[in-house]
């Protein structure tokens, strides 16, 4: 708990994107899997992402730490970890990141975690490498860590591997590997999405508590509203690849202005009983990256395309800070 | 009680799968480990009604489905479709009965061969049921693909052309080709996009009205069935421990499990109270805990809980019907959502 147990400024910058462009070839071209995000993480604060598959969530994620996967690459854009740029950063400064002051947790533990080790070699490695830890000490602090996360009878936790364990208790198990260096920043990408929903209950209530005790901030990516709604300060809609709407999380849940996102919230299966019929879901299919239309990309699905929406360039009306939103004609403050 | 006849009857169904025996079990001389995936269910289906089936993994809800259809065999219990014995069944006798009972997967990408264009894959189980001659495949599964909005242009297309949801529609259409009483949707939806996912749902509510389905629709996701069934049935390692009208058990849960589901369920209104639901995660099937089988994570467990298995009961309701395999919620006094279970168990 070298350098990483620094105290933090509250509301410190802690990463600030801008005009991230992520480029796949494609046959003769290129498509862009994210295309000019920008946002900014403050310390202790959750940032979501929020989109339908194929909409450059995880991809942008991804490349914060270098890990855009083969042959992708981040084309333009920048993006500052506490004012270093990390695009033109070396692979070892990389490297000496990830897992010290940035963690990353998956969707998929079973795929994260390595099948001949047990739970125990796995924690103590990255105890040992990342926090320079003694064999005896990473043990105790193992042992510390799986309890913390809710692992029943840590010490013989440590002796399981990974297949003996459930669902929800690796991703417990790779939750105090991430947490185990006392990140300042924590990546999450689709954490509970394989999960049952009372393990998914307490697993974001986890991740809640140590952001309370250690002043992390998260950026968490989900397709489920409700997730992201419950747990973040502030939301980036994203949808092929583009930003549609961004800001406080009230002001987006609470009173959306993109047609998307307002056909998201309607679309989502609800828990109320009622003889009303219900709401029109959103037509279509969402498009092809490689064969995107000029203009907005939404407006194929839209109930309120006009003529102008394939010309206007759509980029959002106000920064993160406030609430902007990518379509200048529907949800215009008066 | 309806006077109209139950479509279906499910009566005690249990299923057990027992593990191959291992060397190591055979020397230590212990019997193959034994997983309950069904422990008697019990429930009845009326012609047109729709039963949501909700439960989390391990709760026995595909395998009930499949037990229904007889894709397995269930170990005891009865299974009886318009009065007919679903597991006495055989030859020309049980391909009529299941020429009546269709599923629709979870996985579009597995449940198509890849190698059979979609036409045909569609209009296939029509002609093997001798509903249509040779020659009348085309127009058929036309028909069908334009009923569940797929281009009938697209019909000599393969699957891998068409997005997962699309793909969806295509095995709904396939279903419906033999004309079934009952459609049985296994996490129909739940590998989709929230707006496709819509979609597919407002589909199937149109097919449902337009054809007179009965249909059981099975979910991980209260929220998902809310829209669809007039019924629900809460499953919990193998049994069903809550079962009502959907309106009765959503605004009134007489069962800690039903209320852990729905307190779990996110809401980005902001409204919902965090607080964990549930203790500690499901026990295994193999060994299914003794007394009430969701004691060990129940927040209002008493002494008799792990002693003796709860009885269902009736509890009032505004439509009837509404049962609870519970001890203790079913005999307090009624307590809307979002009361919380801490205080109340106090």
């Amino acid at each position: 708990m070298s350098a990483a147990g620094r105290k933090m400024p509250a509301h410190a910058e802690l990463l600030d994107v801008r005009g991230l462009t992520i480029g796949f070839p494609a046959g003769e071209g290129l498509l862009l899997a994210a295309d000019r995000i920008d946002f900014q993480v403050m310390a202790g604060q959750t940032v979501g992402l929020v989109g339908e598959s194929g909409c450059g969530k995880s991809v942008t994620l991804r490349s914060l730490l270098g890990l855009v996967p083969y042959p992708g690459e981040v084309l333009s854009g920048e993006i500052r970890w506490l004012g270093e740029d990390l695009r033109s950063a070396s692979k070892q400064r990389l490297a000496a990141l990830r897992g010290r002051e940035i963690s990353m947790i998956f969707q998929d533990p079973t795929a994260c975690l390595n099948p001949v080790f047990t739970v125990g070699d796995q924690i103590t490695e990255t105890l040992r490498k990342r926090a320079g830890l003694g064999r005896d000490d990473a043990r105790r602090r193992a042992v510390e860590l799986l309890d913390r996360v809710g692992v029943p009878s840590p010490e013989r936790r440590l002796e399981a591997y990974p297949h003996q364990l459930s669902g929800g208790m690796r991703q417990r198990v790779m939750i105090a590997i991430a947490i185990s260096t006392r990140p300042k920043l924590l990546l999450a990408d689709e954490p509970t999405t394989a999960l049952d929903v009372t393990i998914q209950e307490q697993i974001l209530s986890l991740l809640m508590e140590f952001q309370q005790e250690n002043g992390m901030a998260i950026v968490l990516v989900s397709h489920d509203l409700g997730v992201i709604s419950e747990t973040c300060d502030e939301v980036v809609v994203m949808y092929a690849g583009r930003r549609l709407e961004a800001g406080v999380r009230e002001a987006v849940m609470g009173s959306p202005r993109h047609p998307y996102t307002r056909g998201l919230i309607q679309a989502m299966p609800s828990l109320e009983v009622s003889d009303e019929p219900p709401p029109v879901p959103i037509p279509g299919q969402p498009p092809n990256l490689a064969d995107l239309p000029p203009g907005c990309p939404f407006a194929p699905r839209c109930e309120f395309t006009r003529p102008e929406c394939r010309s206007v360039p759509m980029t959002l009306d106000a920064d993160l800070a406030g609430h902007g939103s990518a379509c200048p004609f529907v949800g215009v403050a008066a | 009680m309806s006077a109209a006849e139950p479509l279906l009857d499910v009566s005690g169904l249990t299923k057990r799968f027992t593990d191959r025996h291992s060397v190591l079990d055979k020397l230590r001389r212990r019997p193959p480990a034994v997983l309950t995936a069904l422990d008697g269910v019990d429930f009845q289906l009326r012609p047109g009604e729709t039963l949501g089936v909700v439960g989390e993994s391990g709760s026995g809800k595909s395998t009930l489905a499949r037990c229904i259809v007889r894709l397995h065999e269930p170990d005891a219990g009865s299974v009886t479709f318009e009065g007919k014995d679903m597991l006495a069944a055989a030859g020309a006798d049980l391909r009529a009965l299941r020429r009546s009972i269709q599923m629709v997967f979870q996985d579009p990408y597995t449940s198509l061969n890849p190698r059979m264009r979609i036409g045909a894959a569609v209009a296939e189980p029509a002609r093997v049921h001798g509903l249509i001659e040779r020659g009348e495949e085309h127009d058929y599964a036309t028909q069908l693909l334009e009923r569940v909005g797929i281009r009938p242009e697209t019909v000599r297309r393969y699957p891998h052309e068409f997005s997962g949801g699309q793909r969806q529609r295509i095995a709904i259409a396939r279903s419906l080709a033999v004309k079934p009483r009952l459609l049985i949707a296994d996490e129909a939806v739940s590998a989709l996009d929230v707006s496709i996912q819509a979609q597919l749902l407002s589909l199937l509510e149109e097919i449902r009205r337009d054809l007179g389905l009965t249909m059981i629709f099975i979910a991980h996701q209260l929220a998902v069935i809310s829209r669809l069934a007039d019924r629900v049935a809460i499953m919990y390692l193998g049994r069903i421990v809550e079962t009502g009208s959907t309106a009765d058990v959503f605004a009134n849960p007489r069962h800690p499990y039903t209320r852990a589901l729905l307190e779990a369920h996110p809401r980005i209104d902001g409204t919902r109270v965090r607080k964990p639901a549930a203790r500690a995660e499901t026990p295994s099937p193999y060994s299914i805990p003794g007394g009430c089988r969701f004691h060990t994570r129940c927040p209002l467990a008493e002494d008799v809980c792990s002693r003796v298995d709860p009885p269902e009961v009736e509890v009032p309701s505004l439509r009837g019907g509404h049962l609870s395999a519970c001890h203790v919620l079913p005999r307090m006094a009624q307590a809307p959502m979002p009361a919380s279970v801490g205080d109340a168990g106090g």
